[in-house]
């Protein structure tokens, strides 16, 4: 098997977070960053180093961190939020309602080590509830990119949006994924492989392995369409409809629970339209402690485990 | 490739350890703190091997702040509270919170070395279905109260176990050991504020003051002095002490005498112990070598 995850280099896209970021400070004199005794783990010593006045450090304080942010927003910066992102999005969840997306404050919540990452933390530390809840948050775009070209676009369209955003900035190690020529636009999912039986979505983590699957699916003779869903928000609604449409059933599959993310998105579109089966891969409850890519095994987020899912919905087993 | 890993077996109590533990506690316990230090000490020294240890068999762990609280968890588990080892459910226990659940490979070699359960299972932190979390888990280890690990969480909940006890009339009490960069979040703030309003003096809250946190020092990430005062102006009892001199913190560990709760300042050294880990930031999450586990032990066994 051609193994994307496998065989191909892998990054750490929290590097390429950081550059991007740099970068556009350097030209945009608005750009701040903000976080919570993270400097290292946010990758941002460089940045410090740069800009010193530039890195607010509020300290162990997620829900003063954000609220701070709102307020630099207020006074003109264009901050970037950072922080773990089950602390950065649970801690603060109501800063990030009121005092963020109700009041439409241009502030970039860039969300470090997300999904199960921080694996043997446990799940205090895993991060699987965060799409589930920013998705709850009316006005919020949410980005998860999927390898470090997706990194640096995510960093630069959200300094450029005007829009209350959330980043979920990938720790585990992930393949490059994105053609050259892919575009990067608020609610268009790229479509890595084209394919007529059907459709995988992926995000994050998970894109690599769906790509993997779709190898698995080709050599029994299963057409696997396999789309990048980088925008959980706005979502690609035409990309799935045409799924829908077009290929016999959906599978989704993302490093996050199952109620309420990416796959709970797509399911309520191809419900509404033009219902096809629809298997979910995801997070179920609580996870164990273990290694991140012990836990994408144990839970089945794994190519073999997508490849499944799509026979089950073709009744093919 | 899937791997397939059946759970380990659950954490139960070490019945050895357990029998062992309760009249050397119970002896610790009334014994003076002048009398008490030296052996609590001892105590102290064998957790900071098994810390050492536990965190190169994970490969993973916050070295530094757990061998600053060592001392404080010892005198509390070993040498003030009740524990209960065989029953770590028995109603009339007292409660120990560690807030700061990042340490809990020092909570976990303390509660093993009280009996909870066995030692050897300490080499099973962090490991895949492991109990032993990174952080610890309420529902998988006996003797955890609480979960903890994301910051500022378990201050409010001792205030609930105290507030409780005192709703009920019940006589245990409540020890809860903060980090100090943990202080910086709000919700601890908020507690102060409801234990002083409710005058909880069977409560006794902990800071670990060894004036670091993840990424510097506190001084210069977001300063909290002048510390003391702060407690002191929510209506708290400070006691600052030496937060590595067991019989100091064993006196400051003794109940309220004014009705108000108690606050103790303990001034202590991140990565205690090892010389070469003392005072320094980036042991705050960092393995020790082969190398630097031999020297560490052999500082410890001296
Ligand atoms: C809410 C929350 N934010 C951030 C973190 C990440 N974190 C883990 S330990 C730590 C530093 C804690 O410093 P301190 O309380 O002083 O503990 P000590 O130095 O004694 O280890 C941080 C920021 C966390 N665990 N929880």
């Amino acid at each position: 098997m051609t193994s994307v995850a496998e065989q191909a280099p892998t990054f750490d896209c929290r590097a390429d977070f950081a550059d991007e970021l740099a970068l556009l400070a350097r030209t945009d004199e608005r750009i701040v960053a903000v976080c919570n005794d993270s400097v290292g783990s946010s990758n941002l010593v460089k940045f410090r180093e740069e800009f010193p006045t530039r890195l607010i450090n509020v300290g162990i304080a997620e829900q003063d961190l954000v609220g701070v942010s709102a307020g630099l927003s207020n006074a003109g910066f264009i901050p970037f939020a950072s922080a773990a992102a089950p602390f950065l999005t649970g801690r603060a969840l109501e800063q990030i309602k009121a005092d963020i997306a109700y009041t439409h404050r241009h502030v970039v919540l860039c969300g470090q080590s997300p999904g199960m990452a921080y694996g043997e933390l446990g799940p205090t530390h895993h991060s699987i509830e965060d799409l589930s809840w920013m998705r709850a948050i009316p006005g919020l775009d949410i980005i998860v990119p999927a390898d470090p070209a997706q990194t640096r676009s995510a960093v630069r369209w959200a300094a450029r949006s005007g829009r209350p955003t959330y980043i979920r900035v990938p720790r585990f190690k992930v393949p490059a994924v994105t053609p050259d020529d892919a575009p990067f636009e608020a609610g268009r999912a790229v479509r890595l492989r084209e394919g007529s039986d059907v459709t995988l979505i992926a995000v994050g983590t998970m894109v690599s392995r769906a790509l993997d699957a779709a190898h698995l699916l080709a050599q029994q003779d299963i057409s696997a369409r396999v789309l990048n869903m980088t925008f959980v928000e706005p979502l690609d609604v035409a990309a799935v409809i045409a799924a829908a449409q077009e290929t016999r059933a959906v599978v989704t599959a993302e490093e996050g629970l199952l109620s309420g993310g990416l796959g709970a998105a797509v399911a309520k579109v191809v419900a509404e339209n033009d219902p096809v089966p629809v298997r979910m891969l995801g997070v179920p409850s609580f996870a164990p402690t273990g290694s991140a890519a012990f836990l994408l095994e144990h839970f089945g987020l794994t190519a073999d485990g997508v490849a499944g899912a799509a026979r089950e919905a073709l009744g093919r087993v | 490739m899937s791997t397939v890993l059946s759970a380990p077996a659950p954490l139960r109590t070490d019945d050895v350890a357990a029998r062992a533990y309760e009249p050397r506690s119970a002896r610790l316990r009334a014994a003076s703190p002048a009398e008490a230090a030296a052996e609590l000490a001892d105590i102290s020294t064998s957790i900071r091997r098994d810390i050492i240890t536990t965190i190169q068999s994970a490969g993973m762990g916050h070295v530094g702040g757990d061998l600053s609280v060592t001392d404080l968890m010892v005198t509390a588990l070993w040498g003030t509270l009740r524990m209960r080892p065989a029953q770590a459910d028995h109603p009339q226990r007292d409660r120990f919170v560690l807030s700061k659940g990042h340490c809990a490979a020092a909570l976990y070699s303390t509660l093993a070395s009280c009996g909870f359960f066995p030692r050897s299972r300490l080499s099973e932190f962090m490991a895949p279905l492991s109990p032993l979390n990174g952080h610890p888990a309420r529902l998988k280890v006996p003797g955890v109260e609480t979960n903890s690990g994301p910051l500022g969480h378990g201050f409010p909940v001792a205030t609930g176990c105290a507030l409780g006890a005192k709703l009920r009339g019940e006589t245990w009490r409540t020890i809860v050991v903060l980090g100090d960069g943990e202080m910086q979040e709000g919700s601890n703030w908020e507690a102060a504020m409801t234990a002083a309003h409710y005058e909880l003096a069977n409560l006794t809250a902990v800071v670990d003051r060894n004036r670091l946190q993840q990424g510097a020092r506190t001084e210069d990430t977001k300063s909290l002095e002048p510390l003391d005062a702060k407690w002191a102006s929510f209506g708290w009892e400070v006691r600052v002490i030496d937060g590595h001199d067991h019989r100091a913190i064993k006196e400051a560990y003794a109940p309220s005498t004014t009705g108000r709760p108690v606050a103790v300042i303990a001034n202590t050294t991140k990565g205690k112990g090892v010389s070469f880990m003392e005072d320094r930031v980036e042991w705050h999450h960092k393995v020790p070598t082969d190398e630097q586990v031999r020297l560490a032990l052999e500082e410890l066994n001296r």
